[in-house]
């Protein structure tokens, strides 16, 4: 009988065949190991977590949900987005100007979301652009790219963009040493001559607003990764780096010849005293800050001209270099602020610093001499142990709520569950293949939410269908509950997913904005009603003021346009509706269309270059009349006298309003 | 006895499959006292379907119609016209063709009255385009419906 019972109870779970996301949370019993079960969210249901991938070499953010992997949004930053217009159009134009020029695409690595007491606050995240060195900080509101700042003086801005645990700072190291300022010299003098920069760019707690606060001039190493001190190390930044050979040829081999190279510990805070004394210098430079206005829906491109350097040898007792074996990648803080973990990436072993005995180590002035000034301090010193041969090719280490360690391995494409006090190896899990990066959400916080554990794969090879030689990049999501690590589901990526930040739903979803509202748009050119969409020639100039609304354009017929002129499309979307935007594609524009949500203006130029009569139309199918929403703009000769003319149902717009 | 509590239980299981799906329909059913009373053939006696079920119409409130005038501008002008079919149908006239509360509760909830109540159905037929809900409150449908009445 008893028998019985338990073959029925098998068959009982064997045919819920609709788990609905509720019982796969209640049913968690001996059974409930399907890993298809835990990653299913049945339609209409909400993941857990947002995950915020780096979007790589495509210069972008992804939005995916967690546990699911689906892909919500691909958010532009660096890189110019034809779908939104993001980077074409005149509003949007000015975020992507540098002290280079506009540049339309950037390489995003290492997003991190801003923090309040240690702990994820979920009002922006921060991510970084590596080729031409720039943060942006875009909104968890509205889920777009608010600012841009360029880093002056940096090359390959690799070791970044890491916030302090109450957003004080977000830092960005250089990976590549420079001349500074910039100069025509031999390469072959790199030592001694190229330098480093480490910027620290405070964040306004109320606007996010970003500016450099101070640069610090380091000797000419490669800064590889950074992490934040938090709880007892608060106020410290821990930078790792490699090439302390100073080598500027063949780094694969000339950077790997010495044994330990370092990991920074700067005391910003001591910093900070130290520059209200008045050290540290001035110096003229040049970078481009681009700020987003959301009430004008404009950004505006400023070219900053001076920055507040301090050089090492302005602040003793602020920057100390630890001894870590050997080329350390990843730098990472524990949520305690205790150990600092180096992932020495030609290492068998893990190196572990304790910041306790750190300090005592410069108290006692445990120093093993110095580079360039900055006290070296014993390794022996600082050491709290090493993990002995856990895999091969150490980047990164992420952490859980209960002392333990998970740290990704290149070489041997695996991911190692570790504990930290006893540098004892738990668990070790294949993955698929070559990992980098690892995310727990907020991992690197005081507080990470240790549900689950998202791989960062750089290469994917034959896990999904080939799709000739360039295949996608690919995520893994393991649950990290128990305490074997269970593979659950791969996703796979835009770009190469460097780094990822994640974070329960629940803290952000209600306060995502869902419209514009229009009162508020005080764009210059925005339109607020039909009556108000005109027509004005200037010069070779003709301006459109126009509105989009459920299904048609205001005007529609425009005439009056002559070749060489240059026709600025001024777009209002009129919708005050949830999910109801519009898009605008005129034909033959050299730019992108646009898509403009309810409540916002956006500009599309158009030159037009043959006479005609040239549709326009809306790309987004917003009702069932959506095919109708088109219109038409003749264009006549140059040197015709066409006079402007604008309609709609024959008549302009706002006439017999009332 | 044993044997049959299983089955039950089995059952119970099996048929809650679609359990999931019942929870989410019960989510939208603040439909309740739908259409169905209003069979009276008086237009004016059609109060529609939405947040609104009572409007008492006093004297003109003048402040109220310069208000509704204001917002029926930035809100309903790029479908409506006064005298003129446009995207939907001219309104003057409008408060005697229907009543108060059927006015506000399609300037509020036109999504559900297009799809339950018959009049709006009818209107739909003829015009084509649904209407758009621009997220207005009561008070400001109030002031649309104050700015109609200056309208006949």
């Amino acid at each position: 009988m008893k028998s019985i019972f338990a073959f029925l109870t098998v068959a009982v779970f064997l045919v819920s065949c609709n788990p609905a996301p509720t019982s796969s949370k209640s049913s968690k019993g001996a059974l409930a190991s399907n890993a298809a079960e835990k990653v299913y969210v049945a339609p209409g249901q909400y993941d857990e977590y947002y995950a915020f991938l780096s979007g790589g070499f495509s210069g972008q953010l992804a939005v995916y949900g967690l546990p699911s992997g689906r892909l919500f949004r691909v958010i532009p930053v660096f890189s110019q987005d034809p779908q939104e217009g993001y980077g074409y159009n005149e509003e949007t134009k000015p975020m992507l100007n540098t002290s280079h020029g506009f540049i339309p695409w950037g390489d995003s690595h290492h997003p991190d979301i801003s923090q309040t007491n240690g702990v994820i606050d979920g009002r922006w995240v921060f991510i970084n652009e590596n080729n031409t060195p720039r943060i942006a900080r875009i909104s968890l509101k509205t889920f777009e790219t608010e600012e841009i700042i360029e880093i002056p003086n940096s090359a390959g801005n690799h070791s970044s963009s890491f916030v302090t645990e109450n957003s004080e700072y977000v830092v960005a190291g250089t990976r590549f040493a420079i001349p500074i300022p910039q100069r025509d010299m031999p390469i072959s003098d790199y030592k001694g001559n190229f330098k480093a920069s480490l910027s620290f760019i405070k964040i306004n707690p109320e606007s996010g607003h970003m500016n450099i606060a101070f640069q610090l001039r380091m000797p000419g190493f490669d800064y590889d990764l950074s992490h934040p001190g938090r709880g007892k190390s608060h106020g410290w930044f821990f930078f790792s780096m490699y090439n302390t050979e100073e080598a500027h040829s063949l780094l694969e081999v000339n950077a790997s010849q010495n044994d330990k190279d370092f990991i920074a510990a700067v005391n910003w805070k001591k910093i900070e005293e130290y520059i209200k004394q008045g050290k540290g210098h001035k110096e003229q430079t040049r970078y481009a800050h681009n700020l987003w206005n959301d009430d004008t829906h404009t950004a505006t491109s400023t070219m900053e001209k001076e920055i507040w350097v301090v050089n090492p040898v302005d602040v003793p007792g602020a920057i100390y270099l630890l001894p870590t074996p050997k080329s350390p990648h990843g730098c990472d803080v524990d949520p305690t602020g205790e150990y600092i973990i180096g992932n020495g990436k030609l290492a068998a072993s893990m190196t572990v610093h304790s910041f306790t005995k750190m300090k005592k180590a410069i108290a006692d002035k445990a120093f093993d001499g110095d580079a360039y000034g900055i006290p070296i301090l014993k390794f022996e010193a600082v050491n709290y142990g090493t993990l002995e041969q856990p895999g091969l090719g150490p980047l990164h280490t992420e952490f859980d709520t209960r002392g333990n360690a998970y740290t990704s391995f290149f070489i041997s494409s695996e991911v190692v569950k570790w504990n930290i006090k006893d540098l004892k190896v738990i668990d070790r899990h294949p993955v698929y293949y070559s990992v980098g990066h690892l995310m727990i959400p907020g991992g690197n916080s005081r507080k990470p939410f240790d549900k689950y554990l998202v791989v960062l794969n750089k290469i994917t090879k034959d896990r999904y269908l080939p799709t000739g030689p360039e295949v996608c990049q690919s995520a893994q999501l393991f649950d990290i509950s128990g305490d074997k690590m269970q593979l659950l589901l791969d996703f796979p990526t835009i770009g190469e997913p460097h780094y990822a930040a994640g974070i329960p739903a629940k803290m952000i979803m209600d306060k995502s904005q869902k419209i514009y509202k229009l009162e508020d748009n005080k764009h210059p050119d925005a339109v607020k009603s039909e009556a108000d969409t005109k027509v004005i020639r200037k010069g070779n100039e003709v301006h459109v003021y126009m509105s989009m609304i459920r299904s048609h354009f205001s005007p529609d017929n425009i005439e009056g346009v002559k070749v060489g002129d240059k026709v600025f499309f001024h777009i209002t979307n009129l919708e005050q509706d949830y999910d109801v935007p519009h898009g605008f594609a005129m034909i033959g524009a050299n730019t992108s269309e646009m898509l403009i949500m309810p409540g916002r203006t956006s500009t599309l130029i158009w030159e037009p270059k043959e006479v005609g009569v040239w549709p326009f139309y809306c790309t987004d199918f917003c009702s069932a009349l959506h095919q109708e929403m088109q219109g038409y703009v003749r264009v006549s000769a140059k040197g015709a006298n066409t006079p402007i003319k604008y309609t709609l149902d024959d008549e302009v717009p706002g006439e017999e309003e009332e | 006895m044993k044997l049959k509590l299983i089955l039950v239980a089995l059952v119970i299981a099996v048929s809650s499959c679609g359990g999931n799906n019942k929870k989410e329909v019960k989510k939208e059913t603040p439909k309740k006292e739908v259409v169905k009373e209003v069979k009276s053939t008086n237009p004016m006696d059609d109060k529609g379907v939405g947040p609104v079920k009572s409007v008492t119409i006093g004297e003109l409130d003048e402040a109220l119609v310069a208000k509704g005038h204001k917002l029926f501008k930035a809100n309903c002008t790029a479908c409506h016209k006064i005298k003129k079919r446009y995207i939907g149908p001219a309104l003057k006239g409008v408060t005697k063709r229907q009543s108060p509360e059927w006015i506000m509760n399609m300037i509020l909830n036109p999504e559900v009255m297009i799809v339950k109540n018959e009049t709006a159905k009818e209107l739909l037929k003829e015009y084509n385009a649904p209407m758009a809900n621009q997220h207005l409150n009561e008070e400001q449908a109030r002031a649309i419906y104050e700015y109609f009445r200056t309208k006949n």
